[in-house]
């Protein structure tokens, strides 16, 4: 019967893109249309290894690995209707499991004026500084938590932009039924006041506020959990609601951001089912002119992991967005440790310093040189206890208190770094680094009991142009630690041929392990082909266990062995 | 087998609309932002008539400031020559958005710096991968797309971009 139903309907939407494309052409509306897409092919053949651990039980016959997508997009005048296939076969080490197949997991159709935007489908979406909502995607990390539903954007005056989305979250492949995952309703609201009001017209101060609504509805919310041996059913709230303001203001060289988040109680896996609110604070103060700009941003974050499903602990279904606050590192040794937001409570600063000394000055030499000093530090909250009896973050009470200028005494994070680049004459440019870094492994890699890792690292990169479009590049990098595995030297050499060839060899030398038997050299070489939009590259070697990170994003990326081919295009 | 039925129409409508492709490929329209916060739509990306430079980058992207660097050493030359402007677009997400400005000033650079903090501009481009350039003719026309950097790319473009000023079509170069 359900088959029958399902067919009729197939028939149905096949009459309509049937009739639709053959009405469209009688009137007009298909001429002058265009279709654009890119696509992205990943895949790497796996080596056994057995100095890494790889045997060949282990890879159990998976000696290929593939991760694809391409998007079709096809637009005309105010409509576009687009697609994205996927393809996982079987997924690359390191993604989820779930990923395994191959489907359409996005699709949408949208109408697009001046005033109004209505999109019907999958679609990503970002409130303010996305503290109560973001959506996006991370092709590299496997992290994908589209909406689908339908999203309205209107702009009814100038200066004013209103947004209302309802919609269910991108689960791997799991379709949405039967309630197996929370529904996500939002609205936000954004004012640039020197289009609203009159007396700002003129102003050289530019002011924006905005403000958001989200809400997730999830049907089951009974949690059974035992303790002691006595079982206790817990009744969860069905809507979890959060609130966000925010502001911007801005005046000449001075520019000032920030936002406040507060989260309705929201038990979930992920807070050990306690039933205190949340709330998140972001803060950036900056200062620019030629040749200097500052930094400055400070962050709390109180019990805010926001999911559209309170049972689960891995990357998917957030509804929100924690962005760290630290620098990203370029370096491959400096990103052995990075870190990654603590959604159930941090504390955090940054400071940065860019500045340009000026050329033909006695410190600039004769081309200038650029300097970049970068601080971040994290901390724990300081939580108290709710009462005598109950101890912090217990399942099924308040979980703590905290006072919102409380910082605790447990270190999350810590970096000072210092980068240097100077061209010295046509032919050589160098840049050196220094990063100094605490990293507590325990809470941000669950390495219970490990001390926190201090590390040093030093980075000389030297560029050298032979003529207009052959250079040579060569990075050395050294790390010093004595936790974790400790010491690393890397070794690059790379040459290229603008704007097509690239070719590049390197060696990350672990010599500093502490067992004997992993002072292991990750030897790879590497090489690319661009032609305009067409990307080619072969990479075969060994790949270093480690944390791929991109955004606020991480994946554990297991240590491998083997030849590795992405392709890519766009049209 | 309602999903095959979309792709299969999909496909039909793609088809034929590819085959009747003539016109040229201009920039999408959509909101973005300024470093003020103030939302800024990406039709407004104009310059009198004379090309138009688009570079995609983020400050985790070691490429992209090589290749921004490289650009603002010869960018009066260009701009000289051919009245050339280019927009520096930030894929930093809020993690580093709000740097993006402080950043590029604290470097030297004189290009117009926007922001695009969640890739809804990136997106609608078709891309994956920063730093990521474009060449937009006087007309506003995409003429030509290029992925990735190497020191000395930056000769290329200005062979471009004096094409682009005198008139000639460039689509098919490399």
């Amino acid at each position: 019967m359900k088959m029958i139903y399902k067919m009729k309907n197939s028939i149905k939407i096949l009459l309509l893109f049937i009739l639709i494309p053959f009405l469209a052409k009688s009137q007009g509306i298909l001429e002058g249309g265009s279709v654009h897409g890119n696509f992205e092919i990943n895949s790497q053949y796996y080596n056994s290894d057995d100095k890494l651990g790889i045997t060949d039980s282990i890879l159990n016959g998976k000696v290929f690995g593939m991760n694809a997508f391409g998007n079709i997009n096809y637009t005309n005048g105010n409509f576009s209707a687009g697609i994205r296939y996927e393809a996982y076969l079987p997924p690359l080490s390191g993604f989820d499991i779930r990923y395994e197949g191959h489907g359409i997991p996005f699709w949408y159709t949208s109408y697009k004026t001046k005033d109004v935007d209505i999109t019907i489908g999958h679609f990503y979406e970002q409130f303010g500084n996305g503290l109560v909502l973001r959506s996006y995607q991370e092709w590299m990390l496997g992290s994908d938590n589209s909406f689908n539903g339908a999203r309205v954007i209107a702009h009814p005056f100038k200066g004013i932009t209103l947004k209302g989305l309802i919609g269910t979250q991108r689960y791997y492949w799991e379709a949405y039924e039967n309630n197996n995952r929370g529904i996500v309703k939002g609205l936000d609201a954004e004012f640039f006041l020197n289009d609203v009001l009159k007396v700002l017209k003129e102003s050289k101060t530019k002011i924006m506020i905005g403000s958001s609504f989200v809400s997730n509805y999830e049907k089951t919310r009974t949690k059974t959990i035992i303790q002691d041996t006595i079982k206790y059913e817990y009744q969860l709230p069905n809507n979890v609601a959060a609130f966000a303001g925010r502001m911007n203001i801005s005046r000449r060289k001075i520019n000032f951001g920030t936002e406040y988040a507060y989260k309705i109680n929201n038990p979930s896996a992920m807070n050990n089912y306690i039933y205190k609110n949340g709330e998140a604070f972001l803060a950036n103060l900056s200062y620019s002119k030629k040749g200097l700009g500052i930094m400055f941003s400070a962050k709390r974050i109180d019990n805010m992991s926001y999911k559209s499903k309170m049972t689960e602990l891995s990357n998917a279904l957030d509804i929100n967005y924690l962005p760290p606050l630290s620098k990203q590192h370029k370096y491959s040794l400096a990103t052995i440790y990075p870190y990654a937001t603590q959604p159930n409570g941090e504390m955090g600063i940054q400071g940065q310093i860019m500045y340009t000394i000026p050329k033909k000055s006695k410190l600039g030499g004769k081309y200038g040189t650029k300097v970049e000093i970068n601080y971040s530090n994290v901390h724990s909250l300081k939580k108290e206890q709710v009462s005598d009896e109950i101890g912090i973050d217990s399942t099924g009470t308040l979980g703590y208190t905290s006072g919102f200028l409380n910082i605790g005494e447990v270190n999350y994070y810590e970096d000072f770094n210092v980068m240097m680049t100077r061209k010295l004459n046509k032919s050589w440019k160098v840049k050196l680094s220094y990063i100094n870094m605490k990293y507590n492994i325990d809470v941000v890699e669950g390495h219970t009991g490990e001390e926190n890792v201090h590390a040093q690292i030093g980075v000389l990169d030297v560029l050298y142009k032979i003529n207009y479009t052959n250079s040579l590049r060569f990075v050395y990098q050294q790390m010093f630690t004595e936790q974790d595995k400790g010491d690393w030297a890397a070794a690059m050499l790379e040459y290229n041929i603008a704007p097509k060839w690239f070719f590049s060899v390197m060696d990350e030398y672990n010599y500093g392990n502490p067992e004997e038997d992993m002072k292991l050299h990750y030897y790879s070489v590497a090489f690319a082909f661009v032609k305009n939009v067409t990307r080619v590259s072969v990479s075969y070697g060994r790949q270093r266990e480690g944390l791929l990170c991109v955004g606020g994003v991480c994946r554990q990326v297991p240590a491998s062995n083997g030849l590795s081919l992405t392709f890519s295009s766009s049209f | 087998m309602i999903k095959k039925t979309i792709l299969f129409a999909l496909i039909l409508m793609i088809t034929g609309t590819a085959f009747s492709q003539t016109k040229k490929r201009q920039l999408p329209a959509v909101d973005i932002k300024l470093p003020s916060g103030e939302t800024f739509n990406t039709s407004n990306i104009q310059n009198d008539g004379k090309p138009i430079i688009l570079s995609f980058w983020a400050q985790w992207c070691s490429p992209c400031i090589s290749e921004l660097d490289a650009f603002n050493e010869v960018y009066s030359d260009w701009q000289e020559e051919t009245g050339i402007k280019l927009y520096a677009i930030s894929i930093d997400d809020v993690r580093k958005s709000s740097n993006a400005l402080p950043f590029a000033y604290g470097r030297d650079w004189d290009f117009e710096i926007l922001l695009d903090p969640n890739c809804d501009f990136k997106r609608a481009l078709n891309f994956q991968n920063v730093p990521q350039t474009f060449i937009l003719d006087g007309k506003g026309n995409i003429v030509w797309q290029h992925t990735s950097f190497a020191e000395g790319g930056e000769y290329e473009i200005i062979k471009l971009l004096r094409k682009v000023t005198n008139g000639e079509d460039i689509s098919d170069q490399h």
